[in-house]
């Protein structure tokens, strides 16, 4: 009766798992004795790929990273290469990459939050969110012209500028996003058995965030207060108004209100954007579009940003030539999800998807 | 047999009811799937053409969506997939990724289209396409089912 362990495989293809992520899970009954991820099922050489082009083109990699905020990940970059380069930015471009990543640090939650419903065996929450989520779709559509991937940042500002019926569709939003994000916490919130299947489940402590690098909504709600955008600001983020939110009990349940808490944010954020947005070039002129491809340099950079997982920054080494040495990413998925382990030991298998998707892994930047 | 007009009828019957009842498999690879989810979401509801019930198994479901970059390590576990999918069975490659291997067919650990794994009926194009593209590929291959020009 010693040997009961029984050894499971969850994913690479399972509703649960946000992609392509594998888990060998050791069982003793329903206990959880160990769980290793294997990752590697989506491993598309982005780093490598974006080794081979000019600056510009690396772009189309990194969109490609963590593709429910594709903006986030340009911005890591363009900062990046910005810093290496001396670019200056005028002042509008900067305060248009503000409101851009904001709006989809929210898209990107809402897909957390309907897919997190979705794995707690709630189907409304995802309709919710997804109808929200389309509103903010239509103002990148409207901006950008594309819904997912967009391709927006450029060095030296953004592509092209915001138009008047862009920024009314923003205003709209930002007036009633607030209740609806009311609405969709209650759905979760106010259910006995979400509380219940979340609370204390999936715990992880200030120590274990430590020592595996866990960064951004996982770490604020294991009580370290610590946001790229506070104590870094890179773009202008040390001009306006706005709250780090935290909890201390680390577990699913506070993972949970850390995020929603942080959209509460988003929508101060854009608010004051739209306040302070000046009138001016969208793009710094020296840096016209056939310039771009011919971007020399030396030397290395990286520059931290908070992206809806975590803190994620791009380390550039320029060797002179037109195309970048090497382009390290540093990804906030995968520093995450390599606290499962820890995280998973000793609960029950039941609690499996709720702590694996509290993680929000997306298998686009950790497998890159 | 098919001048036997009771079972040419059955037939037609049997195909009209395949094309409209497709059942499609959960199955996202990258990119490509939060569009698929987008398109089964709230906005555009692809319920409305009698396809809504998404099977978390291989083995209630006939459609698969390959929705994003097949990679050399995932390639073997979509044949698995496919393989235990029950008969009538159709794949729709979404995506550059999927269909030809995309912005990545460089890359050394990429399958440059999953048609070298699987058979494929209908392919999108788009990186990612929108929902309304993955809705008209849906449309094309019920339309397909209908007249019998499927292979398989």
């Amino acid at each position: 009766m010693e040997d009961r362990v029984i050894e499971i495989n969850f994913g690479p293809q399972h509703p649960s798992t946000h992609g392509v992520l594998r888990i060998k899970v050791k069982l003793d009954g329903e206990i959880i004795v160990d769980a290793q991820p294997v990752i590697g099922y989506l491993h598309r050489n982005a780093e490598k790929l974006a080794e081979m082009g000019s600056y510009p083109k690396g772009m189309i990699y990194i969109d490609r990273l963590d593709y429910v905020a594709a903006l986030n990940m340009e911005l890591g970059y363009v900062l990046a290469v910005e810093n290496l380069m001396d670019v200056q930015v005028p002042e509008r471009a900067q305060w248009i990459r503000m409101l851009m990543v904001e709006l989809n640090r929210e898209a990107s939650h809402l897909i957390w939050l309907g897919t997190h419903g979705l794995d707690m065996g709630m189907l409304t929450p995802f309709f919710y969110c997804f109808r929200e989520r389309e509103r903010i779709l239509r103002i990148f559509d409207e901006i950008t012209g594309s819904r997912l991937l967009y391709n927006y940042f450029a060095i030296g500002g953004v592509y092209s500028d915001i138009t008047p019926k862009a920024i009314e569709m923003i205003k709209a939003w930002t007036d009633d996003f607030g209740s609806k994000l009311e609405e969709i916490q209650s759905i979760l919130g106010k259910s006995y058995i979400y509380v219940s299947r979340t609370k204390g489940v999936g715990v992880l402590t200030a120590e274990d965030i430590l020592s595996y690098g866990v960064t951004g909504p996982m770490q604020r709600a294991s009580g370290i207060k610590r946001d790229v955008r506070k104590n870094s600001p890179y773009l202008y983020y040390d001009r306006i108004n706005f709250d780090v939110p935290s909890r201390t009990e680390g577990d699913v349940y506070a993972r949970f209100l850390v995020r929603i808490e942080e959209m509460r944010q988003s929508i101060r954020i854009v608010k004051q954007v739209l306040d302070k947005l000046p009138q001016g070039d969208f793009y710094n002129k020296k840096y016209s579009k056939p310039m771009l491809v011919r971007l020399k340099t030396t030397g290395e950079s990286y520059v931290p940003t908070e992206s809806p997982k975590g803190e994620f920054g791009i380390h550039l080494i320029g060797d002179g030539s037109s195309i970048p040495y090497r382009v390290r990413i540093r990804s906030p998925s995968f520093a995450n999800l390599s606290s499962i382990p820890t995280m998973l030991k000793g609960y029950k298998i039941a609690d499996l998807t709720a702590a694996v998707s509290s993680i929000d892994p997306v298998f686009g930047e950790v497998d890159r | 047999m098919s001048d036997n007009i009771l079972v040419t009828s059955l037939d037609e019957a049997l195909k009209w009811g395949t094309g409209k009842s497709l059942w499609p498999f959960t199955f996202g690879l990258a990119c490509c799937a939060i569009e698929m989810m987008s398109a089964m979401g709230s906005d555009y509801d692809w319920a409305r053409f009698g396809s809504d019930i998404f099977r978390d198994s291989p083995r209630h479901s006939d459609l698969m969506i390959v929705s994003g970059t097949v990679t050399k390590k995932m390639a073997p576990r979509i044949r698995r997939l496919y393989d235990q999918m029950a008969f009538p069975k159709f794949v729709i490659s979404m995506g550059a990724c999927a269909s030809a291997g995309g912005p990545y067919v460089r890359g050394y650990s990429v399958v440059d289209g999953v048609d070298q794994v699987v058979p494929v009926d209908v392919y999108v194009y788009g990186c990612p396409p929108r929902p309304e593209a993955l809705i008209q590929a849906l449309k094309m291959l019920q339309d397909r089912i209908v007249a019998g020009k499927v292979k398989h």
